[in-house]
C-alpha cells in the first residue's frame, strides 16, 4: 500500500492504495466519483478521460500512485451550478445519445479548446480521435465542439447548428 | 404531405419550401426539435450506470473463461482460489449445474431445430474461446481477478470448427457431439411462380456470393449486473445493463425456478445496446444463483476484452444470391441461399435473425418468383444474435449489391434499373412477394430528393473525367434504395414465425392531483431519448406543458409490463400505446367535465388541454382542474371510478416500412488502396416524426455503424478458433476522424397502420449505408475489371484487388456502368 494524496473536484483525499491500482478504479471505487465511466481495458476508448492539472488524460492509463499530489477534474467537478459551455453545447446540439462516452468527450473537448480555441472541423475530428462514441456518428459532437468554441470566443454559435431550444424547425437538411 | 407528389413536383416543393418537412404538426409538440430531458444527468456525470451501483456487503464476481475454442473439461480445481484472502466462494460449472439451469433461446425457427443445452458455466465441454468455466466471488474486483489465476483447469483439446462450409461437410468435427450434426436448421421459403421456370425465361442471370463478416456490437458501456438478494424471503432485485428488463425477468424466473413475482429487474441508465443487450446472459443467471446461495449482493462487470468473447456477435453469413431479369432490366426471379453462423450455442433470438432477413431480400422491388433457404450452422465461436438491423442489413446488402451487378451486366444506370423495378407510389398499399403488406411509401420522391442533394450529374461527370485521364484517385458512386420491416411486431405474425413471445407494448398515463403527468412505458431506452419523445407525445395529446410530464421506464416494479426496446419498435409500438392511453384519459376527463359543466358529453370539446362546451366558450375546465376534481372525487358522475389513469396495451396490426435512398461517393487512391468517403447523402422516409433532433441523431449513429461494417470492422477467428481481434486495439471502431459528414434529408409518407403515422428510425441508417458504401467502392474499381470486394473494404483489400500477384491492373477506360459482357456472370471478390 502506498499513501497518495490528490485533489479531486476541489476536495483533497488521502488514501492508501495498492501500487497497481488504476486511477480510474481509485476514482470510482475508492472515492465514489462514479461520473467517470470505463469503456475498455486497453486505453482506446477515452470514456475515462479526466483533466489532470488541466490536461486531458485517460484515467485508465495512469496508476493512482502516479497521480499523487495532482489536481484532478472529473465531469462531476467541471462546473459548479451553471454548466460549462461545452456541456451546454453537447445538449444543445444533441452531441450525445446514451451518454456513456460523454464525460470523456466533454473533458477531451475542454482540453482541445484550451490548446486550439478556433479549431476547424478537421481539427476537431482529429483532436477527438482518442474518444470513441458508438451512438452519434460524431457529427453532432463535432457541431457541439465548434459551437462551444465559438461561444467561448464570444462569437455567434457555429453556423449549421441547430437553432435554439424553442425552435420548431430543429434540423438542418 | 409528399405521398401525393411525383418526383418532379417534389423537387419544386423542396426548392420553394426548404423547411416544409421540418414544420411541426398536431398540437405543436409533434415534430418539434426539443432538446433532451435525459441530457442533464449525462453531461454532468450524475448517471446511474450498473457498475456505479454499490450496496452494503457487495461482493464481486469474476468469470474464468476458456482459452480454447473447443475442449473437454477434465477437471476444475478451485481450492487454491478459495484459500486466498478476500475470496468468499468459487464454483465450477459442475458445482452450479443443479441450480443454474440453461440459457434460453426463444425462437425455435423450425420444429426440428437442433437446440443444444447451453449452461451458464460449461460442465463437460467448452465450445468457444470465452465460454465460462468457473466463477470466483471476492470482496473486491482486483481480488476476484487475482483469484481466477489460482483456479486450475485441465482441458483435453478438441478440434475447432471455424468454417461454416467445412462444418457441414461429411466427417467434420462436431461442436455438439451428442447432436450428430453441425446443422442447426434449414428454413425454406418460396413465393410467386416456380423459380426454375421463371429463370428459364430470363435473358440475364447474375449470381454472386457475398460475405457478411462477423462484427462486434461494442456498446460503449460494457455489460454488467448487480443482484441484491433478500435470501430469507427468496426475493431478488437484479440490476442489469440490459435492453430488456421485462423479458429478462420472465426468463430469469424460468431458468432458475425462482418465482417471477419474487424477481424485480431494473435496467438503470444503460449505455447503448444495438442488440447486444437484447439477451439473457450467463452472468445474469450466475450472479442471481450465487447471490441466492450466499445471501450477499453480487456485482459483475465485464471488461471490454471479456465482452468481445462473451457478448453476442453480429452478422456472419455467407449469401449465395442469384437474380434473373429480362434484357431491358425487368426483374423476374430472385434466389437466395444463406449459411448463417450461429456460433457455439443459441442465444435468445440467434436462429431468428436470418429469418427476419428472409422477407427483406425482395426489398422494394416487384418480381415474379422468390425462393429462399437458410441453413444455420454451429461453429466453435461466440454465439451471434441481433445486431442493429438484425437480418435486414444483411438482406439489403445482398439485394442492393446484386442490383448494381445486374445494372453493370445490362450496361444500365443502376438508378434506372431500380426505377424500372420498384413499387410505384400509386401502387401502395402493396403486397410484397413475401406476403407483407407495405402500407405506404414513395421511393420516387425520396430518390429525387437524394439525387438533388447529391448532385449526381456533376459527380458522374467528374467520375468520367477521372476515368478518362486515368487519375490515380478514382471516384465511385454507390446507391442503396431500401426498405425495412420494423416496429416488431404484430403478435400473431410473430406466432406464425414460431417466436416465443408477442410484440405488443404497454403504456400507462397517471394524472397527478396537481395536473402533472406520469407516463409509464414498457419500452426501455438505452440512449434513444424515449423520455423526451414520450413527453412530447403526451404533452401534445393532453395539452399539458412538456416540462410537466415525467416518464418512468426500466423497472419491473414501477413499469411492470413491457416488451422492451429493439427492432425500431419503441415509437411505433410503445409510442402508439402511449398515444392510445392518452385517448382513454381524455374520454374519462370528458365525462367528468360534462358532469361538472352540466353539459351533455357530446357537447364537450377538448382542445389544447381545455374542455369547453360547444356554443358557450366561457364554460370550460382545464385538464389539470379535472385532475384535481378527480382526486377530490367529491362530485363525479354516478358510478364512475375516481381516476383518470389509463392503461393501453397496443398490439400493432402490421409492421412499419421505413424506406429511403442513400447515395455515397468515394474517392479511392488506386496507389494505396485507401478509400475516403467524399460525400454521403441519405433521404429517409420514416413517416411522421416526433422530434427531428432525435431522428437525425438516430440516422447519424446508424450510418456510422453501417459504414463501419463496410470499411473498418471485422471479428476474425484463426484456424484454431482464437478471436484475433479480441481487444479494442485490434478491432477498429471508427473515430470521428474516420467518418465523414452526413447530409441527411427526409421525405414524409405517413404510415397508415398506426394513428401517429410513424415508422421507426433506429435501424434505417445501418441497413442502408453498408451497401451504399460498398457499391461506391466497386463502382470506382469496375474499370479495372473488379466486380466485388469483401467487407471491410480495407486499404489492403483494395490494393490487393488492384495488384493481383503484385502486378498493377490497368483500367479499361471506357466503362460507364458496366463492362462485363457475358450473359451469365458469377463474380466474387477477384
Ligand atoms: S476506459 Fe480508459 S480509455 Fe477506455
Ligand atoms: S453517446 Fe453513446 S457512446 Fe457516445
Amino acid at each position: 500500500m502506498t499513501r497518495v494524496s490528490m485533489k479531486v473536484d476541489g476536495v483533497v483525499y488521502e488514501d492508501d492504495v495498492e501500487p497497481r491500482r488504476l486511477l480510474t478504479h481509485h476514482l470510482r471505487d475508492g472515492l465514489g466519483r462514479v461520473g467517470t465511466p470505463i469503456g475498455c481495458d486497453t486505453s482506446n476508448c477515452g470514456a475515462c478521460t479526466v483533466l489532470i492539472g488541466g490536461e486531458s488524460v485517460k484515467s485508465c492509463s495512469v496508476l493512482a500512485v502516479q497521480a499523487d499530489g495532482e489536481e484532478i477534474t472529473t465531469i462531476q467537478g467541471l462546473s459548479d451550478g451553471d454548466w460549462h459551455p461545452v456541456q451546454k453545447a453537447f445538449q444543445q446540439h444533441h452531441g450525445l445519445q446514451c451518454g456513456y462516452c460523454t464525460p470523456g468527450m466533454i473533458l477531451a473537448t475542454v482540453d482541445l479548446l484550451k490548446n486550439n480555441p478556433s479549431p476547424t472541423e478537421e481539427e476537431v475530428r482529429h483532436g477527438l480521435e482518442g474518444n470513441l462514441c458508438r451512438c452519434t456518428g460524431y457529427q453532432n459532437i463535432v457541431k457541439a465542439v465548434l459551437s462551444a468554441a465559438a461561444e467561448m470566443r464570444g462569437e455567434q454559435p457555429h453556423p449549421g447548428s441547430f437553432r435554439d431550444a424553442d425552435d420548431k424547425t430543429g434540423v438542418s437538411a | 404531405m409528399t405521398e401525393e407528389l411525383d418526383a418532379g413536383m417534389l423537387a419544386t416543393e423542396i426548392a420553394e419550401h426548404p423547411d416544409a418537412l421540418s414544420a411541426p404538426y398536431g398540437g405543436g409538440e409533434l415534430g418539434r426539435g426539443r432538446r433532451r430531458k435525459e441530457d442533464a444527468k449525462l453531461v454532468t456525470g450524475q448517471t446511474n450506470w450498473t457498475d456505479n451501483i454499490t450496496l452494503p456487503g457487495l461482493l464481486h464476481m469474476a468469470v474464468l473463461r476458456s482459452p480454447m475454442a473447443h475442449a473437454r473439461i477434465v477437471s476444475v480445481d478451485v481450492s487454491a482460489a478459495l484459500e486466498m484472502p478476500g475470496v468468499i466462494a468459487a464454483y465450477s460449472g459442475a458445482d452450479l449445474a443443479a441450480e443454474d439451469g440453461a440459457l434460453p433461446c426463444a425462437w425455435p425457427v423450425t420444429p426440428d431445430m437442433v437446440h443444444p443445452d447451453h449452461k451458464p458455466l460449461a460442465v463437460d465441454e467448452v465450445r468457444h474461446v470465452g465460454d465460462g468455466v468457473a466463477v470466483v466471488i471476492a470482496r473486491d474486483r482486483y481480488t476476484a481477478a487475482d483469484a481466477l489465476e489460482a483456479i486450475s483447469v485441465e482441458y483435453d483439446q478438441l478440434p475447432a470448427v471455424v468454417d461454416m462450409e467445412a462444418a457441414l461437410a461429411e466427417g467434420s468435427p462436431l461442436v455438439h457431439s451428442d447432436k450428430g450434426t453441425n446443422k442447426c436448421f434449414t428454413w425454406p421459403f418460396a413465393a410467386g411462380d416456380d423459380y426454375e421456370a421463371t429463370r428459364a425465361k430470363a435473358d440475364v442471370v447474375v449470381t454472386r456470393r457475398f460475405r457478411q463478416q462477423r462484427v462486434l456490437p461494442t456498446a460503449m458501456e460494457p455489460r454488467g449486473v448487480v443482484v441484491a438478494p433478500i435470501a430469507a424471503a427468496d426475493e431478488y432485485t437484479v440490476y442489469s445493463a440490459t435492453q430488456i428488463p421485462h423479458i429478462l425477468r420472465v426468463m430469469l424466473a424460468l431458468v432458475t425456478g425462482i418465482g417471477e413475482h419474487k424477481i424485480r429487474v431494473i435496467a438503470p441508465d444503460v449505455g447503448g445496446g444495438f442488440g447486444s443487450k437484447l439477451n439473457v446472459y450467463a452472468e445474469e443467471v450466475l450472479a442471481l444463483v450465487v447471490a441466492r446461495k450466499l445471501g450477499r449482493p453480487i456485482k459483475w462487470t465485464e471488461s471490454r476484452s471479456e465482452g468481445y468473447q462473451a457478448t453476442i456477435h453480429g452478422r456472419d453469413q455467407i449469401q449465395d444470391i442469384e437474380v434473373s431479369a429480362t434484357k431491358d432490366g425487368k426483374l423476374l426471379g430472385l434466389k437466395v441461399e444463406l449459411l448463417a453462423d450461429m456460433g457455439a450455442y443459441l442465444q435468445l433470438v440467434t436462429p431468428g435473425v436470418p429469418i427476419l432477413g428472409a422477407f427483406m431480400f425482395p426489398s422494394i422491388y416487384k418480381m415474379d418468383s422468390y425462393t429462399f433457404s437458410c441453413t444455420g450452422v454451429f461453429t466453435t465461436k461466440t454465439p451471434t444474435d441481433a445486431y442493429r438491423g438484425a437480418g435486414r442489413p444483411e438482406a439489403t446488402y445482398a439485394i442492393e449489391r446484386i442490383m448494381d451487378e445486374l445494372a453493370a451486366e445490362l450496361g444500365m444506370d443502376p438508378l434506372e434499373l431500380r426505377r424500372r423495378n420498384w413499387i410505384k407510389h400509386e401502387e401502395f398499399p402493396f403486397d410484397s412477394i413475401c406476403g407483407l403488406t407495405y402500407d405506404s411509401g414513395n421511393y420516387e420522391a425520396a430518390t429525387a430528393k437524394a439525387e438533388q442533394m447529391f448532385d449526381m450529374t456533376a459527380l458522374r461527370r467528374e467520375q468520367a473525367e477521372r476515368r478518362e485521364r486515368k487519375d490515380p484517385i478514382q471516384l465511385g458512386i454507390g446507391i442503396s434504395t431500401f426498405t425495412e420491416m420494423c416496429g416488431l411486431a404484430p403478435s400473431r405474425v410473430l406466432g406464425s414465425l414460431s417466436y416465443g413471445a408477442g410484440g405488443w407494448e404497454a403504456a400507462q398515463i397517471r394524472m397527478l392531483p396537481t395536473g402533472k403527468v406520469e407516463v409509464v412505458s414498457g419500452a426501455t431506452p438505452h440512449g434513444q431519448g424515449h423520455h423526451t419523445s414520450w413527453s412530447q407525445i403526451v404533452a401534445d395529446a393532453l395539452g399539458v406543458p412538456f416540462e410537466d410530464v415525467e416518464v418512468i421506464t426500466g423497472d419491473t416494479d414501477s413499469s411492470p409490463k413491457g416488451m422492451d426496446t429493439y427492432g425500431s419498435r419503441s415509437l411505433v409500438v410503445g409510442g402508439v400505446a402511449i398515444h392510445k392511453a392518452t385517448g382513454k384519459v381524455i374520454e374519462k376527463a370528458r365525462r367528468i367535465a360534462a358532469h361538472l359543466l352540466e353539459a351533455a358529453e357530446g357537447d364537450v370539446e377538448f382542445h389544447g388541454g381545455t374542455f369547453s362546451v360547444k356554443g358557450s366558450p366561457e364554460a370550460k375546465l382545464s385538464i389539470q382542474e379535472i385532475a384535481l376534481a378527480t382526486f377530490a372525487a367529491h362530485n363525479l358522475p354516478d358510478g364512475m371510478e375516481p381516476t383518470l389513469d389509463s392503461d393501453y396495451v397496443y398490439d400493432p396490426e402490421n409492421f412499419s416500412f421505413p424506406h429511403g435512398t442513400h447515395l455515397c461517393a468515394v474517392e479511392i487512391d488506386t496507389e494505396t488502396g485507401f478509400t475516403k468517403i467524399r460525400k454521403y447523402v441519405c433521404v429517409d422516409d420514416i413517416g411522421k416524426i416526433i422530434n427531428p433532433v432525435i431522428v437525425e441523431g438516430q440516422v447519424h449513429g446508424g450510418l456510422a455503424q453501417g459504414i463501419a461494417q463496410a470499411l473498418y470492422e471485422e471479428a476474425i477467428y484463426d484456424a484454431e478458433g482464437n478471436l484475433t481481434t479480441g481487444t479494442m486495439v485490434d478491432y477498429l471502431i471508427p473515430s470521428a476522424a474516420d467518418l465523414p459528414h452526413f447530409d441527411t434529408g427526409r421525405t414524409e409518407t405517413p404510415a397508415t397502420s398506426n394513428p401517429l403515422g410513424v415508422k421507426g428510425v433506429g435501424e434505417a441508417g445501418t441497413i442502408a449505408s453498408t451497401p451504399a458504401v460498398v457499391n461506391a467502392v466497386v463502382d470506382a474499381l469496375r474499370p479495372f475489371g473488379i466486380n466485388d470486394i469483401d467487407m471491410p473494404a480495407s486499404p489492403e483489400r483494395v490494393w490487393r484487388l488492384l495488384h493481383p500477384g503484385g502486378q498493377r491492373r490497368e483500367a479499361s477506360g471506357t466503362v460507364a456502368y458496366g463492362g462485363v459482357s457475358t450473359s451469365t456472370t458469377s463474380g466474387g471478390a477477384a
